[in-house]
């Protein structure tokens, strides 16, 4: 029986960082899954997660989403983007938020080998541990047909020590 | 020191590196125009908040009752 959801490769930060890159991932898998847990040094209390993938910061990224904080709700659109994640709402916790509180993100890739489009789904949570918080999901699409061999997570500012990332892969047989 | 890490799926190997300094460079510009924005977009609901103010103000020496003004502009 097939394994259908392997880790390939994981990181939990000892120190700072301001990106964290997956690099040589392998072409074996069918789809392919990020997950993380961070954390970043913005003096707010919410900081931007963004991806490039194979090193691309050509205008290839766009991006619809939807936005809740729970007093306010939003839908915001980017596209001719350098980077994934550009209209801003897709935030894990940052300095300002409850100390220890740590934002979780999950990125869905289909599909990542196959030589077309790669489109994308993201879902991400800034728990404040109080009451401020914010829910995103997002549809992304990168336009490129390469194989995704490589993805960059960043956010212009420091992702904390202990913030966690994880790449996994998934075969449909 | 901002440092950037790469893990390589294919060998387990992590390098850690300084940024260089146009990372530096493009970070710091990422963080002020963030600062910007968020300047634009506190002013934008401050004047906001001001003109319904102003409107809601303007309805009541018209005779409107608070409901009906809330009703009004929501």
């Amino acid at each position: 029986m097939p394994s259908t959801y392997t880790l390939i490769s994981s990181n939990v930060l000892s120190s700072s960082a301001a990106s964290v890159t997956f690099s040589s991932i392998p072409a074996t898998f069918t789809d392919l899954v990020l997950r993380i847990s961070s954390r970043s040094d913005n003096t707010i209390a919410a900081s931007t997660i963004r991806l490039r993938f194979n090193g691309s910061s050509s205008a290839s990224y766009s991006e619809t989403l939807l936005s809740g904080s729970g007093s306010a709700a939003v839908s915001a659109r980017s596209s001719s983007a350098t980077y994934m994640f550009n209209a801003g709402y897709f935030v894990d916790d940052a300095n300002g938020a409850t100390a220890n509180t740590f934002g979780t993100t999950e990125i869905y890739i289909p599909s990542y080998t196959v030589a077309q489009n790669k489109p994308l789904s993201g879902i991400t949570a800034q728990e404040d541990n109080a009451t401020a918080a914010r829910i995103t999901a997002e549809a992304g699409l990168w336009s490129n047909t390469a194989a995704i061999t490589s993805i960059e997570i960043f956010s212009n500012y420091n992702f904390l020590s202990t913030s966690s990332f994880y790449l996994y892969g998934i075969k449909n047989s | 020191m901002a440092t950037a890490i790469e893990i390589n799926c294919e060998t387990g190997e992590v390098i850690e590196r300084p940024l260089t300094a146009d990372e530096i460079a493009a970070n710091e510009a990422a963080q002020a125009q963030a600062a910007a924005d968020a300047i634009a977009a506190e002013e934008e609901a401050t004047a906001k908040a001001a003109a319904k103010a102003s409107a809601q103000a303007k309805l009541a020496t018209l005779g409107l009752t608070a409901d009906e003004v809330a009703a009004l502009l929501g």
